[in-house]
């Protein structure tokens, strides 16, 4: 051919028309697969949530299957703020339509609002408790959601918390009894965490651990503690995971910082 | 295109030997010391490391195709960014349809799907072979390759999974507990048995990977350098 493959020209028309083919094959590829993607994304929280209920009855929920008893079992969401002030609070069973209102519990995303307002908050205020606490309430942008269930006329509350591991986030959602500080189930999940390691806070003897363990002790708030494993243990203490420390500790962290906004907005608001 | 004046037969012992080669004496991991990182890290598990290892081969047999099919046609000035964008786009789609129709296994494999665009062993096919050879001798070459870095990954990940875990994790299966049940005391935990924490770190990999050089070079005496 006569096209001379060294010049200038040919590389820069090869260059744009390649960038412009594959460019517009990603975009299409995406736009055509999001809802489905969406729809896994969206299911898994349904599932977690209904999981971490601890019942018999959402206990083996698959996800697909969760969609559909999503709403069977979570009948009010509620989102609250630092302060404990209620932001939103919705009874009505969430479909499609939710998917916009950013306010609505089931589309508050802890991960983005930990990484994206806590953390800095954390960073700037380094040990100063107090301070981090002021400039939390003051700070509009963090929220923390209830999901009502209830099952057999029992009443259950499904609290979300989220935090920093080893390498990268965990979050998980902790299901309380109606008296709002017994735990009734706990599901936990990780984006980086050592496989074999740090990442066994996703499986059933850790989060089981959890079951029954409360956030009170007489009239105070009392965080559970992560120990290292094989201590003597109260009702406040659960065993940590030989070989990740860290992801302990950031268990342990993250559930002190959610659980104490939970437990003072419960001990307010009793009549919830 | 050019495939359709070959008299050659599609597996001739040329060809046959496309494949088999990567598995021994060229192995992309072994011998060619290519896609090491990836052998490191997503070794721990079985299952891990066998999807790590059909999406490396469906990237690298993809990617061996296209950049054969227009190996006439790319500048020679700019080929790396090209074989860049082709390798960059496969794994962005192989990413985007994981997570749509196999979301567990995209989760797991989380950031490792993204990195087999840095995998050595894919741009070096596509440099060293696929720039210079016909499509369907690509294929082959990205079907071996595929292989022997598959094969690598797996007997890693079965001594570090066996040892770190006590368990083998099969795609389809359940959780094989080879060794018993650690937290419930059962098999040979019972006897006060317990896992070795490092296999599960990444270091271990080194070792298992030298033992396996070791093996393999005892045994085929003409790759040892003199």
């Amino acid at each position: 051919m006569a096209i001379n493959r060294d010049s200038n020209v040919y590389t820069i028309v090869f260059a744009t028309i390649m960038v412009i083919v594959v460019g517009g094959i990603l975009a299409f590829l995406s736009m055509s697969l999001k809802p489905m993607q969406q729809a896994n994304v969206t299911n898994e929280k349904m599932q977690n949530i209904l999981q971490s209920i601890g019942i018999e009855e959402t206990d083996g929920v698959t996800r697909q299957e969760a969609g559909a008893k999503f709403n069977e079992f979570v009948k009010r969401r509620v989102t609250i703020d630092f302060g404990g002030n209620i932001v939103s609070d919705k009874t009505a069973a969430y479909t499609e339509a939710d998917r916009a209102d950013k306010l609505d519990a089931f589309n508050i995303n802890l991960r983005k609002e930990y990484s994206r307002f806590v953390k800095p908050i954390m960073n700037q205020h380094k040990g100063d408790a107090a301070a981090i606490e002021a400039a939390l309430k003051a700070s509009k942008d963090v929220h923390f959601p209830i999901f009502v269930c209830e099952s057999n006329g029992e009443t259950f509350y499904v609290l979300s918390a989220s935090g920093k591991g080893l390498w990268d986030d965990i979050w998980g959602y902790i299901g309380v009894k109606a008296d709002a500080t017994t735990i009734n189930g706990t599901v936990f999940d990780h984006k980086g965490e050592t496989p074999g390691l740090g990442s066994k806070i996703t499986e059933d003897w850790f989060q089981n651990q959890f079951i029954d363990k409360s956030i009170v002790e007489g009239e105070a708030f009392s965080p559970i503690e992560v120990l290292k494993p094989g201590k003597e243990k109260n009702n406040h203490q659960v065993d940590g995971i030989s070989g990740a420390t860290f992801t302990g500790v950031g268990v342990d962290e993250m559930l002190e910082r959610n659980m104490s906004v939970y437990y003072n907005f419960f001990k307010t608001n009793k009549e919830f | 295109m050019s495939e359709a004046k070959t008299s050659e037969p599609l597996f001739s012992k040329k060809n046959v030997a496309l494949i088999k080669n990567p598995l021994n004496k060229i192995n992309p991991v072994t011998i060619q010391v290519l896609g090491i990182c990836s052998a490191l890290a997503v070794t721990v598990q079985m299952d891990n490391a066998i999807v790590m290892s059909v999406a490396v081969m469906a990237v690298l047999v993809l990617g061996n195709l296209i950049v054969s099919l227009m190996r006439n046609m790319i500048p020679g000035k700019i080929r790396i960014i090209v074989q860049l964008v082709i390798v960059a786009g496969l794994v962005i789609i192989v990413d985007q349809v994981l997570k749509a129709y196999v979301y567990d296994v995209s989760k797991k494999l989380s950031v490792f799907v993204g990195l087999i665009i840095t995998n050595c062993i894919i741009m070096g096919r596509l440099e060293a072979f696929a720039l210079g050879n016909k499509p369907w001798a690509s294929i082959l070459d990205g079907v071996g390759n595929g292989f022997g870095y598959g094969l690598v990954l797996v007997i890693v990940a079965f001594f570090k999974e066996l040892f770190g875990s006590g368990a083998l994790t099969i795609p389809g299966f359940e959780k094989f507990e080879i060794f018993g049940n650690a937290t419930d005391m059962t098999g040979l935990y019972s006897m006060g048995y317990m896992d070795n924490g490092l296999m599960l770190l990444p270091p271990s990999s080194l070792f298992i990977v030298g033992i396996y050089i070791w093996v393999q070079k005892y045994r085929n005496p003409d790759l040892i350098e003199s």
